[in-house]
């Protein structure tokens, strides 16, 4: 970060790289991904903290240590803070954090829209959250269907305009992500290249672009119901609560897609370093993840096959949706067959990562098993939906996340995670699990609806034995959780140190330094192969067998110690031209501070408030602030002293792309 | 609040790990499972499922064998000589494999769950009985056109005839604006459906054998979503008969005493809201009509109230009348929904109790 220091003080903009208002300011993906991360694990405590209370009430048939309000409250919260502000955002935290890295370039294309998409992420999870505070938090489910997520009592215009906020965060980010996937390349770097990381952030950023302006309609309709009496989904004027339901799916399908896609990326990456070699079918799971993408939008009303549908319908639905288990598969077995034949390496990343493909085959049969509509109608809305999905998301998504974070950990911080205690986490993780899902797929077959606020004992004792266990589990899994959390902290300052490459691994961010230096690269990596940094380090004999190369042997190697940087290579043969690369990093050019961000997107309370209550004054006072805010975004002068190159002179990035 | 009513049925406790394995094994069995189907409409989607599971359980073993044998065959060794594997990229012939392997299981699939879509939806050709479905918040009426007959919470069918349910939310006649959406289930006799408020659905059922089906509302439907339960009672065609006889007589109008008295305040209780202005008792006079609340001519022929939730005596319905959230959280207050606490006097209630356990 030393380049930062000597940037010359401009009027206007932050400088500083140091302390509360270099974090506050930050256009850095690096502090921007690690800030989205810190975040995410507050919203999970608390998501994780409202699962506990569910788990209580229903430890034991017929009590009630919450009301049934409290508890409805509890459950609508804890849907929506973990799609919303846990699953999401930590997707975000990886896209941020190893998108400019893995496809060698300095920062995404948009740095300051970067630094927007998280503080509205945070302001729209305090602004849900405020809601407790006001009157009650929402109670209709995260789901939000109309005609009763309309009445006044399920205090779901929080709901609905929170939901947009962050709507406006996720697509923001991912016209942001997009673009640098797109056009910020290192050269060389062709699509079959790519990391499938970036693959399947590309796609997962795709559905974000195409999925969330279909809720935004949804939730900007049922706000107008709610709070203005607008009878969009009110049937007693011709209104349609099943429109609702259909614009809902048409997001939340795709939706169960940007929540998966991100977590089989980082699964496909670490699978093949922890096997030692390749990832096996490289362009089908590449295409696998693209179908996915595609179908995704095609299976929406498989969640409403007990609504007015017909036969027909039914039917289309049920054959599209036992069609995606077909990608799905291709994926499952080609990260089965990346082990096989390797020599594997059960450091805690690929733990997780095995644990990964092994719980998501569960939830994707049970999944197949709701395609087989007539009985669809047996587990729809019960304990087995809820067993089905917690195994995809829980089971497969947050398993792959958490992997990437003891995975790439050491980029951030330069030191390991521990690994007996990361050994501990995984196990107690698997167990806690399977003890809380396990059981619930029985319990939803032998009759207990979800969403309710007791568990009536005529459901008999084995659907209380059932839930007992799956209290219990609860238990183990709060246990897991506080030693990954004491690992993290721990970890940050005592880790062991990692060096450059501590897992010997494939893709780019390994090339450069760790914890990964503020320009990313000293110079811009020129890719030949896919799984580039792997390359760099062997060759392959002739019966296939990879045999190590010479140190320095590539054209700009950086040593692989990360220790010696007086060494580090100066010729610059890929260099950025536009900005001219330098051994010290001091002609760089780096995406500069800005205030705007934090000081636009705060306009989103008054805005937020303002459509709950229905005061046009606070939203007019919300619409202005924003207003303000584009204006003083555009305006804002640049910092560096340096930058009078032409800014459409050629760069590496738009080279790769022609 | 729940320990005034304990419920009728008796909990069956589990006593430790090794009675947890057994009725883990045991686990197909229970009143308001989908593993106990005890009708054709619920028995056809059961078989199919059973035959999906069997080979859903088939890839899960052989794919979490394949990962179990990768990890044990594959896993480096103490006397690794550090050199790396061999770098295989992938191989044509076995992607091509597990992509059509699983897309032809699925196609086999598919044929019998699109021909029981059809077959489980189409009108029954036999001869059928029909049951219109209202769902209320937080509560199931029934209204059996064929015989003019309401009630509530629990249905009443033949067994060995197919019923066809015509189900929607609220009632059109009286409360459309505060019509959300329910789901009927009864899993013993058919999967779910979904009440909504402007269209009218359809579930097929069938009871072979006579007894008590539980199930409650599936889709969720606010505060008290939990506390809207449903019951089927079937019964032999000559006891069907005779419950609906019993149905379709009028209510007796009792001619004195502390009953007559719960009559007039049923009627009227002055400035509160009257309970015959959302509760219908049909006395002869008039049509039957659906109501706000549930009908109440033959209350007492029934075993449970109050959404299902309790068991329907003297004391238990003294205790609604004098204080109904304290047996089922309702929103009459801020929303309109559900039972009015009336403020009745104890000789109010001693009156209107009495009144009602002449509902026979």
């Amino acid at each position: 970060m030393s380049n930062t220091a000597e940037k010359t003080r401009y009027s206007g903009r932050p400088s500083s790289d140091k302390g509360l208002v270099s974090w506050l300011t930050t256009t850095d993906h690096k502090r921007i991904g690690v800030m989205y991360f810190i975040t995410v694990l507050v919203f999970f405590t608390l998501g994780g903290i409202e699962s506990g209370l569910i788990r209580w009430q229903l430890a034991q048939a017929e009590q009630t240590p919450l009301t049934e309000e409290i508890y409805n409250q509890v459950f609508t919260m804890h849907g929506i803070t973990m799609v919303f502000l846990v699953v999401m955002p930590l997707s975000a935290a990886f896209f941020n954090y190893l998108i400019p890295l893995m496809i060698g370039a300095r920062d995404v294309a948009f740095p300051r829209l970067n630094a927007f998409s998280y503080w509205v992420y945070l302001f729209g999870g305090i602004f849900l959250y405020s809601s407790f505070l006001l009157g009650g938090a929402p109670n209709a489910s995260w789901v939000g269907y109309p005609p009763i997520s309309t009445e006044a009592v399920s205090n779901m215009g929080f709901y609905a305009v929170g939901l947009n906020i962050l709507g406006v965060s996720s697509l923001a980010a991912a016209v942001n992500f997009i673009v640098t996937i797109l056009n910020m390349r290192a050269p060389g770097m062709t699509f079959m290249r790519m990391p499938v990381f970036i693959w399947m952030s590309l796609v997962t950023n795709f559905l974000v672009l195409f999925a969330m302006p279909i809720i935004a309609v949804a939730l900007f309709m049922l706000l107008a119901d709610i709070s203005f009496g607008a009878q969009f989904f009110d049937p007693a004027t011709g209104g349609d609560p099943m429109l609702y339901q259909h614009l809902f799916w048409l997001f939340g399908h795709p939706e169960v897609y940007i929540m998966i896609l991100p977590a089989m990326g980082i699964v496909s990456e670490i699978l093949p370093v922890g096997s030692r070699k390749p990832l096996f079918g490289y362009a089908a799971v590449v295409f696998a993840g693209a179908a996915i993408g595609f179908i995704g939008f095609g299976v929406w009303a498989h969640h409403m096959f007990t609504t007015a549908l017909g036969p027909v319908a039914r039917s289309a639905f049920g054959l599209t949706t036992m069609f995606i288990a077909v990608p799905t598969g291709i994926k499952i077995f080609n990260w089965v067959f990346t082990m096989w034949g390797g020599k594997l390496r059960f450091h805690t990343p690929m733990l997780f990562s095995i644990g990964f493909v092994s719980m998501f085959v569960i939830g994707g049969l049970s999944g197949v098993m709701h395609a087989i509509v007539p009985h669809n109608a047996q587990q729809h809305d019960t304990y087995f939906v809820v067993a089905h999905f917690h195994y995809v998301l829980f089971g497969g998504a947050l398993f792959g996340l958490i992997a990437g974070v003891y995975f790439w950990f050491p980029k951030v911080t330069g030191r390991l995670m521990n690994e007996g205690l990361g050994k501990v986490h995984f196990w107690t993780w698997l167990l806690g699990f399977n003890l809380v899902f396990g059981p619930m797929h029985m319990s939803g077959l032998l009759g207990q609806p979800r969403r309710t606020a007791v568990l009536p004992a005529e459901l008999g004792g084995t659907v209380e034995l059932y839930n007992l266990i799956s209290s219990i589990g609860v238990l183990v899994i709060t246990g897991s959780a506080l030693v990954f959390l004491y690992n993290l902290v721990t970890s940050v300052r005592k880790g062991q140190i990692a060096g450059q490459d501590p897992w010997d691994a494939r893709t780019l961010e390994w090339l450069t330094e760790s914890p990964t230096p503020h320009v990313n690269f000293y110079a811009i990596p020129t890719v030949t192969q896919r799984d580039e940094f792997w390359h760099r380090k062997y060759a392959e004999d002739d019966a296939g067998r990879a045999v190590a190369v010479p140190a320095g042997a590539s054209e700009d190697h950086v040593p692989e110690d990360g220790s010696g940087s007086g060494d580090r290579d100066t010729d610059g043969s890929a260099g950025d031209a536009g900005h001219g690369d330098g051994a010290d990093g001091e002609h760089i050019h780096m995406p500069d501070p800005s205030y705007w961000p934090l000081v636009q997107t705060l306009g989103f309370f008054p805005a937020g408030y303002g459509m709950v209550y229905a005061n046009p004054w606070l939203f007019g006072l919300g619409l202005l602030w924003l207003v303000v805010g584009v204006f003083g975004w555009i305006n804002e002068p640049v910092a560096e002293g340096d930058d009078d190159e032409p800014e459409d002179a050629p760069t590496p990035a738009t080279a790769a792309v022609r | 609040m729940r320990e005034h009513h304990e419920s009728r049925r008796p909990r069956r406790r589990s006593t430790g790990l090794l009675l947890a394995t057994a009725l883990v094994l045991a686990g197909c069995s229970g009143d308001q499972s989908a593993l106990s189907p005890a009708g054709p409409y619920a028995q056809d989607p059961h078989d199919l499922i059973v035959i999906v599971t069997v080979i859903a359980l088939v890839v899960f073993v052989f794919v979490q064998g394949l990962i179990i044998y990768s990890v044990v065959k594959f896993r480096t060794r103490k006397d690794d000589d550090g050199s790396l594997p061999v770098q295989v990229h992938g191989n044509t012939k076995l992607e091509i494999v597990w992509t059509m392997i699983p897309a032809v299981i699925l196609a086999v699939i598919a044929v019998p769950t699109v021909q029981m879509i059809f077959s489980t939806m189409e009108e029954p050709e036999d001869e059928h009985l029909v049951v219109e479905v209202i769902g209320h918040r937080w509560w199931f009426e029934y209204y059996y056109p064929d015989f003019d007959v309401y009630t509530a919470n629990e249905m009443v069918i033949p067994t060995d005839t197919p019923v066809r349910l015509e189900m929607i939310a609220g009632d059109p006649g009286h409360s459309q604006d505060s019509a959300v959406i329910h789901s009927f289930w009864i899993p013993a006799l058919a999967g779910k459906q979904d009440l909504l408020p402007n269209h009218t659905t359809f579930l097929n059922m069938q009871a072979d054998e006579p007894g008590t089906y539980l199930g409650q509302c599936a889709e969720y439907c606010g505060l008290s979503h939990v506390n809207m339960r449903a019951r089927v009672h079937a019964m032999e065609a000559a006891d069907f008969d005779q419950w609906v006889e019993e149905q379709s007589t009028p209510a007796e109008v009792p001619d004195g005493g502390p009953e007559a008295e719960g009559r007039e305040l049923f009627h009227d209780l002055g400035d509160r809201q009257s309970c015959a202005a959302c509760h219908q008792v049909w006395e002869g006079d008039g049509a039957r009509s659906p109501s706000q609340g549930p009908d109440l001519t033959h209350l007492m022929s029934r075993d449970e109230f109050a959404g299902a939730i309790v068991d329907l005596d003297e004391e238990t319905l003294r205790q609604w009348l004098a204080d109904p959230n304290s047996i089922k959280p309702m929103q009459y207050e801020v929303n309109g929904i559900g039972m009015p606490d009336l403020d009745l006097t104890d000789d109010e209630l001693d009156a209107l109790v009495a009144y009602l356990l002449t509902l026979q």
